[in-house]
């Protein structure tokens, strides 16, 4: 049983907790994850680590409320516990030195962007960051990336808040102006990632994407997370779980990333729905 | 019930016809998760243990991975003295609910029984079940009492080591048969064990890839149960190699470590459409099920259906995907097996209960391409919903040719028989190569070209202190040759820490 130490709301659907996992919290690096189960008849879900607190032992974990199991852990309060949590998985994010970095977060994405960017930050590189959200309501973590980034734009689709457009759009014009970023890192949707990669293609800047396939056990052994990735002249099937969640962006064949976390959407909303229905009735009894 | 034949032999009066394990009728079983063999009633179980000749060579025990002393435990069922009977497994096996079960018999203790020469050989497994069950469910006191028994027995027979070792503790990586029967073996010794365990559950293959209805969870339970009173300790949650490291488990004070984290990483074909939305390892597959229970409505985990499933592969494996599939309401599940009926892998009991249920073979096929759904979205990326959706597996008749160096014949492709079936759901079930992050994690370990660690013939490895055994070392193999392994590393780990040899 893992403790919820503390819990935020950053925004309407998005959530912050910080769990006491001293083990994890050991060894965890920026860019790896951990996955966890709320109860006994709970799916196991990847999060992937958004910082961690040495001295208390505890991992921070943000979350936005899509589906049953989002929708169950954001019932439980500072006090109350997870039945199992389990990491850090993956390979860390590669921090080595680069000058000039750019990360590109969209969504709740921008949760594991950071202390990705704060990992490059405190490595002496410039950080240039782009958030993006689909509007001013659903804006996170603002002040925390000011504080690590050289310079910071906020993105909202509706221009609500910030610039108006997606992250493409700040990117493109950067580039366009003559910035060169010795490698851009972006996580967030899977369908922002391919556009990120375009967008830096022709300025043959590398692109490290961080891949959030399903996964049930993490470690390798299910095959869930398998996506496509350009070696040697052909595709060759990868694991998100153990070969990443990083990979290089201009390697990934993204239709069938889209594609492939599309699978179980319409059992999600279904079972999503029932919950929601569960805890309202719980509610009104 | 049918005449019984009597036939003399070795001066006694034999029963010819084996008993036939009852079973759950088919056309039920076929929709239900329950298990599927019922276990022979105290009747059965005297009467079969009464055909077993007790011969003088015991050709039996040498076909069992761990010598269990086969004629012994069933000289005891004869005479109903089922505890004593208990007590003679126990003394070599571990796991004896599990492994009446799933063990190959028919490849082991079985295929050697004299019996077997001119009829049918005594159903050694069938008893074995019917005698853990019976102990255990019956009287699980009785059962802590027994192991209680062995233990001091064996205490005061090997007390010299078992005081000098007094708590000195072992790390046993996995939870799975070889990492059971390992801990097992080591906490009767005397030694402090603690398991790790990468999931959330306890049972390794046997909770996430053996299904309900051919190993019921309690049945694993019920063992595990019995090592944690017994005082293993169990830890789940951690992954060694990456919650942990090896040398963080020395340096918590472990003196041994054994490495059974098994053979989790599923293979694929490598075929033109193999990550279409529809198209699963049987590790995922079985996996959501079994460990998931995806079948019960109460469970968040979501696993697809479909009326028309193919599945790859002609192992245990391949036969629990088929009759899971059936299970969760598909109309007709496709078995495609590259060699012919003679060559499937899988024990007998599992074809013969696929074949019953329903399950259609298709022998000396081999998949080539998993065609989709059109998938040509327009540009506002409007779609019927089934892009990227498995619309069906375009598959190549195969003939045998000479055999390879396993002695298999070889399949190969008939060029022009090409055909294809409909079906929306695809199993790989081809084998599954050992976890890849005990190897990732450490570089002084050494490794087989196929993944596996390479051990001598105790269990050690190349670093001091560690021994490995099971599916880690092998490749995918049986539960009964994992928990021989366990047992055998146990052996190696006590004589390293006794005596500081290091083999």
């Amino acid at each position: 049983m893992f403790k919820i130490v503390k819990k935020k709301k950053l925004n309407k659907f998005v959530v912050q907790m910080e769990i006491l996992a001293p083990l994890v919290v050991k060894k965890a690096l920026p860019g790896q994850f951990i996955i966890l189960r709320v109860d006994d008849n709970g799916e196991r879900i990847p999060l992937t680590i958004a910082g961690i607190n040495k001295e208390l032992g505890t991992v921070k974990i943000i979350f936005q409320i899509v589906g049953a199991t989002t929708f169950k852990l954001n019932q439980k309060n500072e006090g109350d516990f997870i039945l199992d949590f389990v990491g850090p998985l993956g390979l860390p994010t590669d921090i080595s030195e680069v000058k000039n970095i750019c990360i590109v977060g969209g969504g709740v994405g921008c949760a594991i962007a950071l202390p990705v960017a704060k990992a490059f930050h405190d490595s002496g590189s410039k950080v240039t960051t782009v958030i993006g959200f689909r509007n001013k309501e659903l804006v996170i973590l603002e002040d925390e990336f000011k504080n690590i980034s050289d310079s910071l734009v906020v993105m909202t689709d509706d221009g609500s808040y910030g610039k108006s457009g997606n992250v493409t759009i700040a990117l493109n014009e950067m580039l366009n102006y003559g910035i060169r970023f010795d490698k851009i890192i972006t996580i967030g949707p899977s369908i922002m990632m391919k556009y990120v990669v375009q967008t830096a293609k022709p300025y043959e800047i590398p692109v490290i994407v961080s891949m959030n396939s399903l996964m049930i056990d993490g470690t390798g052994m299910c095959g869930c997370c398998r996506l496509s990735v350009w070696e040697n002249d052909k595709y060759v099937t990868k694991f998100a779980c153990i070969d990443g969640p990083d990979f290089d962006g201009y390697k990934i064949n993204f239709d069938e990333v889209i594609s492939r976390n599309s699978i179980y959407r319409d059992y999600e909303k279904h079972v999503y729905d029932k919950t929601c229905n569960l805890f309202r009735k719980i509610d009104n009894d | 019930m049918s005449m019984t034949r009597h036939v003399i032999c070795l001066g006694k009066l034999i029963m010819i016809e084996r008993h036939k394990m009852p079973v759950q009728d088919p056309n039920l079983r076929a929709k239900n998760f329950d298990e599927v063999s019922l276990g022979y009633t105290e009747d059965m179980a005297v009467e079969e243990a009464g055909r077993c000749l007790n011969c003088i060579n015991k050709p039996c025990v040498s076909g069992c991975p761990v010598n269990i002393n086969i004629p012994d435990f069933i000289s005891k069922v004869k005479e109903k003295k089922f505890n004593d009977a208990y007590k003679i497994i126990l003394k070599t096996s571990s796991l004896p609910a599990i492994c009446g079960r799933v063990c190959p018999q028919e490849n082991q203790c079985e295929k050697n029984c004299t019996m077997g020469i001119k009829y049918e050989p005594v159903a050694i497994g069938a008893l074995e079940r019917f005698v853990a069950d019976t102990c255990t469910e019956l009287n699980l006191k009785t059962e802590e009492n027994i192991k209680e028994e062995i233990r001091t027995e064996e205490n005061k027979s090997d007390n010299s080591t078992s005081i000098k070792h007094g708590k000195r503790k072992v790390a046993v990586i996995g939870s799975g048969p070889s990492g059971l029967a390992c801990a097992s073996d080591l906490n009767k010794m005397g030694y402090d064990v603690n398991v790790y365990e990468a999931m959330h559950a306890l049972g390794g293959v046997l909770v996430y890839g053996i299904p309900e209805f051919r190993l019921p969870k309690r049945i694993v339970n019920n063992e595990i149960n019995n090592l944690k009173k017994s005082g293993v300790h169990f830890n789940t949650n951690v992954v060694i190699g990456k919650t942990l490291s090896l040398d963080d488990l020395f340096d918590i004070g472990y003196e041994a470590v054994f490495i059974g984290t098994g053979a989790g990483l599923p293979v694929f074909m490598g075929i033109k459409g193999e990550n279409l939305k529809g198209v699963f390892s049987a590790n995922e597959y079985l996996t959501r099920n079994n460990l998931m229970k995806a079948y019960d409505d109460d469970s968040d985990t979501p696993i697809m259906k479909a009326k028309n499933v193919a599945v790859i592969g002609g192992g245990n494996v391949a036969m629990d995907a088929c009759r899971t599939a059936l299970r969760l309401g598909a109309e007709n599940v496709f078995c495609i097996y590259r060699r012919s009926e003679v060559e499937l892998p899988a024990r007998k009991e599992e074809i013969k209960h696929a074949k019953e249920e329903g399950v259609k073979f298709l022998f000396l096929t081999n998949p080539i391409e998993i065609i989709s759904y059109d998938s040509n979205t327009n540009d506002s990326g409007i779609n019927d919903g089934k892009n990227g959706c498995v619309k069906g597996l375009k598959c190549i008749k195969m003939k045998l040719g000479d055999p390879d160096e396993k002695g298999r014949k070889r399949p190969i492709a008939m060029d022009g028989t090409e055909f294809l079936i409909d079906v929306n759901l695809v199993i790989m079930a081809l084998g599954t190569k050992p976890n890849p992050i005990i190897k990732s994690s450490n570089p002084n370990l050494k490794f087989n070209k196929n993944s596996g660690i390479i051990i001598d013939e105790n269990g050690f490895t190349s670093c001091k202190g560690i021994y490995a055994g099971g599916d880690a070392v092998t490749g995918s193999a049986t539960v009964i040759s994992a928990m021989g392994a366990g047992k055998n590393a146990a052996k190696a780990i006590d004589l390293y820490l006794s005596f500081g040899v290091n083999k």
